[in-house]
């Protein structure tokens, strides 16, 4: 009947398959042509993402577990494999420009930015204990090279390879509790291990799921395995900080969630102390010690820290309601962080990008319309209402309090108040401030980039219910 | 015709503030002109609509009238509607803001564009506050407005405009978010942030508590209530005229608003039991900040500690439960609003022409100014308490109210209308009467722009003193519903508390 069923089986598979491909495709063609097909590659893998998305779309409704249950593509998938496919390509967009600029442009970056999307879909699809670790690390190991891809560097090879040593150490230990955890249950399976442990677990058991959450906490530089963050965004080329804000955030994340809640169901007592506290830690010290910050990409890496903190607030409730909130928090997070980023990235005085934040003096003058854009993000990470942050703290909050973590929930607005200073700070910067010397002109991508997304935090509140409901429906899936 | 003219109040702001923001182009002198003029005639038009409201507004019902409601949030809907506690502030903000736009007329030169934007955003994030009957809904209007009011005060304020609007935030911030959680307790409890829900709704003791400190953690930092008071002092000097009218005459009226709208009725047993720590805290409100303001040398410091003194009365007035005290402080607050934003704006007057506060720099102003010195009196004596003006209807209201419960808070509460009369008029002497200073010889009186401001808050305030009665009856209704629910609640509980005592 059908001459491929092989072909018909892997359906569910596109969107990675599209991206694998595409990947493979793309360097082909950079070493085929060469050096000068680099740009012309780069935007390509632009398309090449979007061509996952749409395939993301085609991909038939309802569950589908393919390769003995490891891989399963699920609304939860969806919702965030999406989600990291906009982060990616939003990142991706904002790069074009800048590798032009500073002369960057290698083929390479956009076939590895294709690579790390890949790993970063496998591992939001993982179902079991191996293929976590193998998404993990094919996302991973791009990412190492990409923060190094500026050779010249001294600051971009240190931060690449800081994040490779701290990065293996952490999957080895990531591994070494999935052993652990193998070793108690007898399966690597989620599903499995669920049942394993619906009676309470072993202190062997917790030990496992000790080490895998820290490999998690690594990945999504919550604290306290952050110590790398400020350091690679810091030497990072600005889009590949901008990158590794947006997208390997939002799939450690979605692992980080599907394990604890899919996988460890029985033991939520467990987990929720881990959870509690490391969100807590997060909070209170992306708060505080962003403060001090002078260097506008160390800043967001607090920043980014502070966020993952309030992301795990939901995670922590352990519910339907938390996860939704976790959904709602990473899509808001994403569309703030790229926005805040093509800034960033537009911060170029005499053919060069400056860093402080000093640089932004009196920005309301010079460049009214970028001022007013970062104003509305900068609100909008400091969970102002009305604009969409203040909507991605309220469901992770709501979620909190239901489960009645008030402790939590109190240290983390409290939290939330030390960290609206330091945005504050920035907002006082560009608008109190007499202007110094103004920028060189916003390319358009960038335009584009930090457009929509102001206007996305702007005009969330008219219009939230796609958002919220997808974010129900995936939600759901996982329980 | 049913239009949602309470939505179109609302927004209309917003949209001039859109027309400022992507029409006005071209040379800066037009472009300072267009939106002057685009701001001036939405916030009149606006004011407009608002008194169609008015006049449609059905007085003798306790309801909430132009309800709306549409789908929104999912757990909170998108539900406006206005009742008569709700009713005046929305008309003082919309009365207000036309006059705070004629005020900046002239004083304001930079950034004239981003300037009426903001103002136009706050007018409708301030009726907004007033006019949601959703939890959350309120919450978004009520926190919004810190936005366009920090970027006030500091991008046209004071030499030491950062701390102040960094300070003004901040406050206002730390209060609200602990709101929040209440408000999420609330939702998980009741099931919905619906206020007309959750006003029938009889939460558990344990929970009124925990949330009625939560919602006071809020208001009293807005209100402001010694001793959370020390935001404002500094916000009202630093920030522009404009900005001082609208802090004092409508911002610290949401934390009146919100004990009359969510603490008095949803938690009454728990307001009930921590009355005396409001009247404790008011009473040292009124005297406490009295003294404090006889030794100002700034004339916005004084205005301001005499605003956190008259917000004693009205905290005392509402938390005394009953007709006379809410119905006290509802007027005191209205009262408040036009007197208080008048005298900034007095204030306003002579600092535009002489670019200094200190009172000291002023004397025998009626020599040159006598038409700015009569306005000046009108507003002191207001400020006052003098019979005859709108501010002693709503002080004596609220005494009165206070006297029926609680006879020596009511006592030591008189004794700050003393004091107020002692710094009012030691300000007024020293800036009016007397010798005038050299350097006041060439100052101009009020012109007509001037006039054309000050003559309606004039007439309010005298006009109100005199007929207080259409403030009064637009609130009496739901005056005396909200204490007849509150009045059940506390007997429920009493009993409740009683049977658990009896039953071993």
């Amino acid at each position: 009947m059908n001459a491929f069923p092989a072909l018909q089986d892997l359906m569910p598979l596109l969107p990675e398959l599209v991206l694998a491909c595409g990947a493979m495709l793309m360097l082909m063609i950079g070493v085929t042509i060469g050096e000068r097909s680099s740009a012309m590659v780069n935007g390509w893998c632009v398309i090449v993402m979007l061509v996952a998305g749409a395939a993301l779309v085609w991909v038939p409704p309802g569950p589908q577990s393919m390769f003995g249950g490891s891989f399963l593509v699920d609304d939860y998938a969806r919702f965030l494999k999406m989600l990291t496919l906009v982060g990616s390509a939003g990142a991706l967009l904002l790069s074009l420009d800048y590798l032009t600029l500073e002369k960057q442009q290698k083929f390479e970056y956009g076939a590895l930015f294709l690579l790390a999307t890949l790993g970063m879909l496998m591992l939001i699809s993982a179902s079991d204990l191996i293929a976590l670790y193998l998404g993990l690390e094919l996302m991973s190991l791009p990412l190492y090279v990409i923060a190094a891809s500026n050779r010249e560097n001294a600051k971009s090879t240190e931060a690449g390879l800081k994040y490779f040593v701290l990065g293996a150490l952490s999957s080895g230990m990531l591994l070494y509790g999935a052993s652990l955890i193998y070793g108690f249950t007898g399966t690597i399976n989620f599903a499995g291990i669920a049942k394993a442990t619906q009676n309470g677990a072993s202190v062997g058991l917790i030990f496992g799921l000790v080490f895998l959450f820290v490999g998690f906490c690594f990945k999504v530089s919550a604290v306290p395995f952050h110590m790398w963050t400020p350091d690679v965004y810091e030497g990072a080329p600005t889009p590949v900080t901008a990158f590794f804000a947006a997208a390997p955030k939002v799939a450690g994340i979605a692992i980080f969630a599907r394990a604890t809640v899919v996988a460890f169901p029985g033991i939520t007592h467990e987990w929720q102390q881990i959870v509690v506290f490391v969100s807590i830690a997060s909070m209170v010290l992306g708060a505080f010690a962003a403060i001090g910050q002078r260097n506008i990409k160390r800043l967001m890496a607090y920043s980014s820290i502070g966020h993952m903190g309030y992301a795990l607030v939901g995670l922590a409730a352990g519910t339907p309601e938390g996860v939704q909130g976790v959904l709602v928090y990473m899509s808001i997070y994403v569309a703030m962080t790229l926005g805040t980023f093509a800034v960033i990235l537009s911060m170029r005085r005499d053919g060069r990008l400056v860093e402080n934040i000093g640089d932004l003096a009196g920005l309301a003058r010079t460049h009214p319309t970028m001022a007013f854009f970062l104003g509305v993000l900068l609100f909008s990470l400091a969970g102002i209402p009305p604009l969409a942050g203040f909507f991605a703290k309220f469901y992770v909050f709501l979620a909190a309090i239901k489960a009645g973590l008030f402790t939590l929930a109190v240290i983390g607005v409290l939290s939330s108040v030390v960290g609206a200073y330091y945005y504050l700070a920035i907002v006082k910067i560009m608008y109190f401030e007499e202007p110094v010397q103004s920028f060189q002109r916003m390319p358009v991508l960038l335009r584009l980039v930090l457009g929509v997304s102001g206007l996305a935090n702007i005009l969330f509140f008219a219009y939230p219910a796609p958002l919220l409901g997808a974010a129900t429906v995936a939600a759901k899936s996982l329980f | 015709m049913n239009w949602p003219i309470l939505s179109v109040v609302t927004f209309l702001p917003l949209l001039g503030a859109l027309l400022v923001g992507l029409l006005v182009r071209g040379n800066e002198r037009l472009a300072r002109g267009t939106a002057r003029w685009v701001a001036l005639w939405s916030t009149l038009v606006t004011f407009a609509i608002s008194l169609v409201m008015v006049w449609r507004f059905d007085a003798s019902s306790a309801e909430f009238q132009f309800v709306e409601k549409h789908n929104w949030l999912g757990i909170a809907s998108y539900h406006m509607g206005v009742d008569g506690i709700s009713l005046p502030f929305v008309i003082l903000t919309t009365a207000l803001m036309p006059i705070c736009i004629l005020a900046s007329w002239t004083a304001i030169q930079t950034r004239v564009k981003e300037y009426m934007i903001a103002f136009l955003v706050l007018e409708t994030l301030m009726v907004g506050t007033f006019s949601a009957l959703d939890l959350v809904l309120f919450y978004l209007f009520f926190e919004g407005g810190l936005i366009p009011m920090f970027l006030i005060i500091g991008v046209w304020g004071g030499p030491r405009r950062v701390y102040a609007s960094f300070k003004f935030f901040l406050y206002t911030l730390l209060g609200s978010v602990l709101m929040l959680l209440a408000i999420m307790a609330m939702y998980w409890e009741a099931g919905t942030t619906d206020i007309a829900a959750l006003l029938r709704h009889g939460f558990p003791l344990g929970l009124q508590k925990w949330a009625w400190f939560a919602f006071f953690a809020s208001f009293a930092v807005k209100m402001p209530m010694w001793p959370v008071h020390t935001w404002l002092p500094d916000a009202h000097v630093e920030a522009p005229t404009a900005g001082s009218v609208i802090l004092a005459a409508i911002l610290l009226k949401m934390g009146g608003y919100g004990f009359l709208r969510f603490s008095l009725p949803m938690f009454p047993a728990a307001s009930h039991e921590f009355a005396p720590l409001i009247f404790t805290l008011s009473v040292v409100a009124i005297i406490y900040t009295s003294l404090v303001a006889l030794m100002q040398e700034d004339v916005k410091k004084l205005i301001a500690y005499s605003s956190v003194a008259h917000m004693g009365f009205v905290t005392m007035g509402i938390f005394a439960a009953t007709s006379q005290g809410i119905a006290g402080g509802i007027f005191q607050m209205i009262s408040h609003g036009i007197v208080s934003g008048a005298l900034f704006l007095c204030v306003g007057v002579v600092y535009d022409r002489m670019h200094t506060r200190e009172i000291a720099a002023y004397g025998g102003l009626v020599n040159r100014m006598p038409l700015y010195a009569f306005v000046f009196m009108v507003f002191t004596l207001a400020n006052v308490g003098l019979p005859g003006t709108s501010g002693f209807i709503g002080e004596f209201l609220s005494l009165i109210g206070t006297f029926r419960t609680n006879i020596p808070v009511a006592t030591l509460a008189t004794l700050g209308v003393i004091l107020s009369a002692a710094y009012a008029l030691w300000l007024y002497r020293k800036m009016i009467f007397g010798n005038l200073k050299p350097a006041l010889e060439g100052i101009r009186d009020i012109g007509w722009r001037e006039t054309v401001i000050f003559a309606p808050l004039v007439t309010l305030t005298i006009l109100f003193g005199v007929v207080p009665k259409p403030v009064l009856d637009m609130s009496a209704a739901s005056v005396t519903q909200l204490l007849e629910n509150y009045n059940y609640a506390i007997a429920a509980a009493k009993i409740a508390a009683l049977s658990a005592q009896q039953s071993p």
